[in-house]
């Protein structure tokens, strides 16, 4: 028998004008942990799905237990004990867990094919009991937790007795308690003997559980390594091909006057009436970065769209310098001095169906340098536009006529930041500036933060990682429930304190 | 190898114009089109399905002098109801309310013309002041009360014709109403002063009197209509609403204030297409058969979604649903009904949902082409 479950050699994918996987090769021992590591864009989840019988490969071959497979679908996959966790879950949200763990395999009579689910939910209890898996067969996927729900897809794997388990992106949704409860969850199905590929780009997690590393870059296999004897210094630079910062260096904090100061303010839910921020006071100064931390879904969104206006608040004050702007509409607000970047570059960040340099100009083409008479000024917008790419070093296939939507995620962020930097405003909120981007980019994105500050601006930043909550800022508020439940100074605080004050088991003030 | 070059950046040129992909795509999807109603022709009488009936449709248009004039009088108000509907659609709103606009902005038109007596400038203006609010109306719903424009649209299609048509009839009695024709008086006769002028038209298209410079007018007004979507602050706010409400909202835009005006230039411009046509004496209103709603309207659709929405594209699209209705008309009796072009209009329109099918799929080839010259270089090396 070899020594490897699964081997993927010399794999070569091409889609038409990228070649997205080029001679890579991944061998997969029994029951390791083995991390898939790369930015995004080097080519993860594309060797993945060809693992899992989504595409086909033009060269190379794939092994199981030293034969030769051919994957043609997830069927085939299923087969031969190769189970997935995706990174969006495939689950129906209407179902309950139960349902959703034998969808596909339903035991049956034999003869008019009743439902027999007494066997399943024995089988499905059995194993949410071996491996610690704690779920309520009985619950609607739609009322139980994002934890819960990946839960849920892991018995869905373990139910049709995969050994070879593919997690891509796991904790990307989760929060820091369910994120170490996943990592002794997947250290647990390793003792038991499963395989487990585990795609990310975090480095802190790899160190946590993976017993060996393999590294891709734009397409590329870089190496495999052991987790045990690499630094993480060491795997970032493999991932991104230099050197990267991981540690910022930060001058000595001198905080200026207030700009922006927000005194009780209170938002409340249009559906169920519930406050999402409850009487909530607190201020930013000139210099300063802080930072609301806080489990996702704590009322931050809420919060930043009553102070940029996108929601009305019930009562409260919220201030920019001396100016009142509680009762502004979002332009005035805007007009007033506030950049925002906000938390969903999709949903709120761009038009990605304009060009380039159409957001570039998004909060500004009204301006007298843009427009003249109801009328824009193309030229001057194109220069415009053409300054901040080459400033900010935004990258796209076409330049400022190129559609927001075909850039790359880190640029599209990179090219809301140029917006709201060069609107020179005093107040900068940046809420969740690194989600999803890969290293070399959130090290551009925290440092250009620490610029705003450095230059005397006022810098919120609202951040879920907790990596960044404990490095960036100078102040940390963290937010639970609607309310903020302590104040922290990132220098003498630690990840399992801050944990405590997210999950409301601990407050001051 | 110089021509290799020189052909790689053409086609690579072409696979990324936008313009050259859309005609391209609403080219096919108009050949296609045809192809399917040969079929359908064959099935009704497969005999004549070629020389009496596909090319009589394609024909008739330019056979005479007197066809092409009701091509282009019958394009003018499309034009124009295509336009309604384009300009709603690049601003996110679907207004299936042009029916309803061009019927206020007939009954407007008609009105200054038969009972006031007022030039035809000022005939159309009122049209278009007609037409404009009855599209404020589902503008004003949607962004207030959040009602979907669509549902508020149709209700208020119904209720202007039947309301237009219990005004122009009167129980037999209003001064529009000629009991003789039992349709509206003919503006020729009754109000010549109010007729769109015809300025040597006519005479270029046997007499048919019909024929004004109301094409000019459509033609014109398109133009209007792509400088402001594309050239104008107020343009871009609109288009930034279509693709991203949300986005739109953050950046400051009053996306409610747009919505509404939005819906008001859409209903101006159906009412000017109704003001076109009645001016323009191509027909006169039936206040008692009237009761289905123009069928202008519901074209307009059919041509904006072939032209993209595209302002200018709506002029040729129009142009051409015109030019094959007026075939359709042509068609002997013998062997089809005039509704066939209808048919063969429904089939491209259907298949314009593909449209963005093909623009990828010429885009793949015309890409292919590139990458394979690319290779071919590299092999050179």
């Amino acid at each position: 028998m070899s020594e490897y479950i699964i081997e993927m050699l010399n794999i070569t994918k091409e889609f038409p004008g990228i070649r997205a996987n080029d001679n890579i090769t991944l061998q997969l021992r029994k029951g390791e942990i083995h991390a898939l590591l790369g930015e995004n864009g080097a080519g993860k989840s594309t060797l993945m799905s060809v693992l899992f019988g989504l595409y086909q490969p033009e060269k190379g071959e794939i092994r199981k237990n030293g034969e030769v497979v051919r994957i043609k679908d997830p069927n085939d996959a299923n087969a031969l004990g190769i189970g997935m966790v995706h990174q969006h879950f495939k689950l129906v949200e209407v179902f309950s867990v139960l349902d959703n763990i034998i969808l596909g395999v339903e035991p049956a009579t034999k003869r008019l094919g009743f439902l027999q689910k007494s066997d399943a939910r024995k089988k499905v209890l059995a194993l949410s009991e071996r491996y610690g898996l704690k779920v309520d067969p009985d619950a609607m996927i739609e009322d139980i937790t994002v934890g819960m729900q990946q839960r849920t897809e892991i018995l869905k794997m373990l139910y049709r007795d995969n050994e070879v388990l593919i997690f891509d992106e796991p904790t990307a949704v989760l929060t820091p308690q369910e994120i170490d409860e996943l990592m002794k969850i997947m250290k647990g199905l390793a003792a038991e003997g499963k395989s487990i590929l585990f795609i990310t780009h975090k480095l802190d997690e790899i160190k946590a559980v993976a017993d060996r590393c393999t590294v891709l870059r734009k397409g590329r296999y870089v190496g495999t390594v052991d987790v045990a004897t690499t630094s993480k210094e060491e795997m970032s630079e493999m991932m991104v091909g230099r050197k990267v910062q991981l540690v910022m260096d930060k001058k000595p904090l001198t905080p200026g006057e207030s700009i922006l100061s927000v005194q009780n303010l209170t938002v409340r839910s249009k559906k169920h009436g519930k406050p999402l921020v409850n009487n909530v006071s607190f201020n930013v100064r000139r210099g300063e970065i802080a930072c609301i931390a806080g489990i996702d879904g704590n009322g931050q969104s809420e919060l930043v769209y009553a102070l940029t206006g996108l929601m009305k608040a019930e009562s409260g004050k919220v201030f920019l310098g001396d100016k009142e702007i509680s009762h502004m509409t979002v332009r005035e607000r805007n007009l007033a001095g506030i950049s925002h970047i906000p938390e969903d570059r999709h949903k709120h960040g761009l038009v990605l169906d304009y060009t380039l340099e159409n957001n570039l100009v998004l909060k500004r083409y009204f301006d007298k340098q843009f427009s003249e008479k109801g009328f824009l000024k193309f030229a001057e917008i194109r220069q415009y536009a053409e300054g901040l790419i080459e400033k900010f070093d935004v990258r796209s296939g076409q330049g400022p006529v190129t559609t927001a939507r075909s850039m790359s995620g880190g640029n599209q962020q990179k090219a809301i930041i140029a917006r709201e930097i060069d609107l020179g405003n005093d107040l900068l909120i940046a809420v969740q500036p690194t989600r999803g981007l890969d290293v070399g980019a959130i090290e551009y994105i925290r440092k250009e933060l620490l610029r705003q500050r450095d230059s005397g601006k006022a810098v919120l930043l609202v951040s879920l990682e907790l990596d960044e909550v404990l490095e960036v800022p100078d102040r940390i508020l963290v937010m639970y429930e609607g309310e903020i439940v302590g104040e922290l100074d990132p220098k003498h605080t630690t990840a399992k304190e801050l944990g405590l004050y997210m999950a409301g088991a601990q407050r001051k003030g | 190898m110089e021509s290799n070059k020189e052909k790689k950046s053409l086609t690579a040129r072409l696979a990324s114009s936008e313009a050259f992909l859309s005609v391209a795509a609403s080219l096919i999807c108009i050949l296609i089109g045809l192809a399917l109603g040969v079929v359908v022709l064959a099935i009704i009488n497969p005999a004549h399905a070629f020389k009496d009936g596909l090319l009589v449709i394609l024909q008739s248009g330019l056979k005479s002098p007197r066809n092409m004039g009701t091509v282009l009088a019958n394009a003018a108000p499309l034009i124009m109801t295509g336009l309604s509907v384009g300009f709603a659609f690049k601003t996110g709103l679907f207004n299936i309310g042009a029916a309803g606009q061009y019927t206020v902005g007939a009954f407007g038109a008609l009105y200054c013309a038969l009972v006031l007596h007022l030039p035809w400038y000022l005939c159309l203006l009122v049209a278009m002041i007609f037409g404009a609010l009855w599209g404020a109306i589902p503008g004003i719903f949607k962004a207030y009360l959040n009602i979907n424009e669509v549902i508020t649209a149709i209700m208020f299609n119904w209720i202007g014709l039947y309301m237009v048509n219990d005004i122009m009839y009167g129980k037999g009695k209003s001064p529009m109403y000629d009991l003789a024709t039992t349709k509206t008086y003919s503006l020729r006769k009754a109000a010549p002063e109010s007729m769109i002028p015809s300025c040597g038209m006519s005479d270029m298209f046997g007499k048919l009197q019909s024929v004004t410079i109301a094409i000019f007018i459509a033609v014109f007004l398109a133009l209007v209509v792509y400088i402001v979507l594309n050239k104008t602050t107020f343009g871009y706010e609109l288009r930034a609403c279509g693709f991203n409400k949300n986005a739109a909202q953050y950046a400051g835009i009053n996306d409610k204030r747009n919505i509404i005006l939005s819906m008001t230039i859409a209903g101006a411009l159906a009412g000017v297409g109704a003001g076109l046509y009645y001016l323009s004496t191509v027909a006169e209103w039936n206040p008692q058969v009237s009761t289905a709603l123009p069928a202008i309207g519901f074209n307009g659709i059919s041509a904006a979604l072939l032209a993209c929405s595209n302002p200018i594209g709506t002029i040729f699209s129009s142009l051409f649903i015109s030019y094959i209705t007026v075939g359709g008309t042509k068609l002997s009796t013998q062997y089809y009904t005039k509704e066939i072009a209808d048919v063969i209009t429904a089939l491209i329109i259907y298949l314009c949902a593909f449209s963005l099918l093909f623009k990828n799929k010429i885009r793949a080839v015309l890409a292919g082409k590139t990458r394979n010259i690319n290779v071919g270089k590299g092999g050179d090396a």
